[in-house]
């Protein structure tokens, strides 16, 4: 074999990564300053570069549909990081304790992570279906005025995409964390017994400070299907009934091909991004700083 | 008592500690059952006859095997204007995923190899533009890709879906390889480079056999998530390479008339085929994936 020379090798390096350096400028930079420029032109069908100012932006925040899908999307936050995160830390927190059948377990919770979000939305549209759905079954056990249609409900459909959010998020929750308690030093759970702290007590003040950074982890998994959360709406009511289900991401992607409102979406878009970086860097700087 | 490992905490009295471990397994066990019903009722509805959908419940078990609408959700359901059902999608899907999946993992092996054992300048600032880069919503990348692919002549073809799935897929398959290769000792390194191993010498003879582990699970990651993928092909794939979850949608969302659920939920299936047996059958390596935090989501 030839030798080369370190300075020819690290040449090398550096061509190596020259494409991947190629598409990280032209599409994760320039992509997205492009789309941010686009933002602030009068752009409708096609992208122009007629100046515009803060004119998309003014008409975004006063556009209806876009307030709905913001309100949607702090609610889901809201209500579905919170108790995946407590489903994920309890099932961890029971199966770290040892228990039987442990691998099986875990794969049964597991699972519906492996299954697409449109796969998710249908089934659960099906599931929470007025007429044959879990309501047919309460009904036909007798409960002979059951009813539960939130699904087509205006007011309550939302909570029929976050259900199906956490059946499809608590599994992978549960695995990150289990891998954090796994790593959880003896010795703490040895005072902890010798002490006397109650459970919930040992749990929220020592155990959970402790896997900080599996927590963060999982926050920031939570976070990015918040911000992404398209496929299932799309699935389960298609944003309806009328407006009601509507969520940023839909609202970019319909801007941007069905209704051809380049500048509008872009602004959309870029105002979601500013929002996933105020709080993902964060985030990212805590979970560095754990480890 | 249980084993060593038992993190209980101080039990009061005998009959607290049998009763909290029975409870456990209970708390666990209806958890589990919870977790399984959509599986459970997406199989028996795709076995039943619309006349015992509309007599029996969601939950009971179907009478008769029907195999008919398995066949129609294959074959001949309606995706919009065309009606050969999901098989059109199925093939595309393969089409996008085993290309898309084997360049994402061979640019990120190579780029993880180039930044972890190579000082390159400015490879930092590219290492964190891709991490930043990764957390993304795509729906920001959406359209200047969209202007990338069809200013290079890709759009509405599968190497354009193929293209932008690599993109997506590269912050994530680097970062794994990276990690991975930070973890390999230096010494491996230098004595390798002793022998007079050469840049890509010592990443095909040395790197790659020791990366088995890592290979297998951002492969089986990558599958997962691109054969789930629904709005790249959406947006990228156009009519002739729509993959299997958009035919999927339109499927339930297009028909006219009588909805067929045992269609429907028959064709959730099918889409759902795969990930799953990728799933079952290589459930410890995609733990081991999720665990290590190497999912995008």
């Amino acid at each position: 074999m030839f030798v080369r020379s370190p300075s020819s090798s690290r040449l090398q390096a550096a061509l190596t990564l020259a494409p991947v350096a190629f598409i990280v400028l032209s599409v994760y930079v320039g992509g997205v300053l492009w789309a941010a420029g686009i933002s602030f032109t009068r752009s409708s069908m096609l992208p122009n570069y007629r100046f515009a100012g803060l004119t998309q932006y003014i008409n975004l925040f006063s556009n209806a549909r876009w307030q709905v899908s913001l309100c949607n999307m702090a609610l889901f936050a809201a209500i579905f990081i919170p108790i995946t995160l407590l489903i994920g830390y309890s099932i961890a927190a029971m199966i770290n304790r040892g228990v039987r059948g442990e691998n099986a377990l875990r794969t049964i919770y597991l699972y519906p992570f492996a299954m697409s979000f449109i796969v998710t939305g249908l089934v659960w549209r099906w599931l929470l279906d007025p007429s044959f759905g879990i309501a047919d079954v309460a009904r036909k056990l007798g409960f002979e005025n059951a009813s539960f249609d939130w699904i087509v409900n205006a007011d309550m459909a939302i909570f029929t995409i976050i259900i199906a959010a956490i059946w499809h998020s608590s599994g992978l929750v549960m695995v990150v964390l289990l891998a954090g308690l796994r790593g959880v030093d003896d010795d703490l759970w040895k005072a902890i017994r010798i002490e006397g702290i109650p459970a919930w007590k040992a749990h929220l003040y020592i155990i959970m400070p402790s896997i900080g950074a599996s927590i963060a982890t999982a926050l920031v998994l939570m976070s990015l299907t918040v911000v992404r959360l398209f496929d299932v709406v799309v699935a389960m009511t298609g944003g309806g009934p009328g407006i009601a289900t509507d969520v940023p991401a839909k609202f970019i992607i319909d801007h941007m091909f069905e209704r051809q409102q380049v500048g509008l979406a872009s602004a959309a878009a870029t105002t979601l991004l500013l929002l996933v970086l105020a709080v993902a860097v964060p985030l990212l700087i805590l979970k560095n700083r754990r480890k | 008592m249980s084993p060593a490992n038992t993190h209980a905490p101080v039990r009061r009295n005998a009959l607290a500690a049998p009763l909290s471990r029975m409870l456990v397994y209970l708390l666990l066990i209806v958890t589990a059952i919870v977790a399984l019903v959509p599986l459970y009722v997406m199989i028996v509805t795709a076995f039943k006859s619309m006349e015992e959908i509309r007599s029996g419940t969601l939950l009971s078990l179907p009478h008769s095997f029907g195999f008919e609408h398995w066949w129609k959700a294959w074959n001949s359901a309606c995706t919009g204007l065309r009606c050969e059902g999901l098989k059109v999608g199925f093939v595309n899907s393969f089409l996008i995923t085993v290309p898309s999946v084997v360049l994402a993992i061979a640019a990120g092996a190579v780029t993880g190899y180039a930044l972890s054992f190579w000082r390159v300048r400015f490879a930092n600032v590219l290492f964190t533009a891709m991490l930043i880069g990764g957390f993304f919503p795509y729906q920001v990348l959406i359209y200047p890709l969209v202007r990338i692919t069809s200013t290079i002549g890709l759009f509405n073809s599968l190497a354009g879906v193929i293209f932008v799935h690599v993109v997506f897929a590269l912050p994530v398959v680097t970062l794994l390889f990276r990690n991975y290769f930070a973890s390999i000792p230096i010494d491996l390194f230098k004595a390798a480079r002793v022998d007079g191993a050469g840049y890509w010498r010592f990443f095909f003879s040395i790197l790659l056999p020791m990366s088995v582990p890592m290979i297998a699970v951002a492969g089986i990651l990558q599958v997962t998530f691109i054969w789930n993928d629904y709005i790249v092909g959406l947006v990228f794939g156009g009519i002739n390479y729509a993959p299997m979850t958009v035919q999927l949608n339109n499927i339930v969302h297009s028909t006219y008339g009588e909805r067929e659920y045992n269609v429907e939920m028959a064709a959730t299936l099918l889409t759902s085929i795969i990930p799953l047996l990728v799933y079952f059958t290589s459930g410890r390596w995609f733990v081991r994936g999720v665990a290590s935090g190497a999912v995008k989501g």
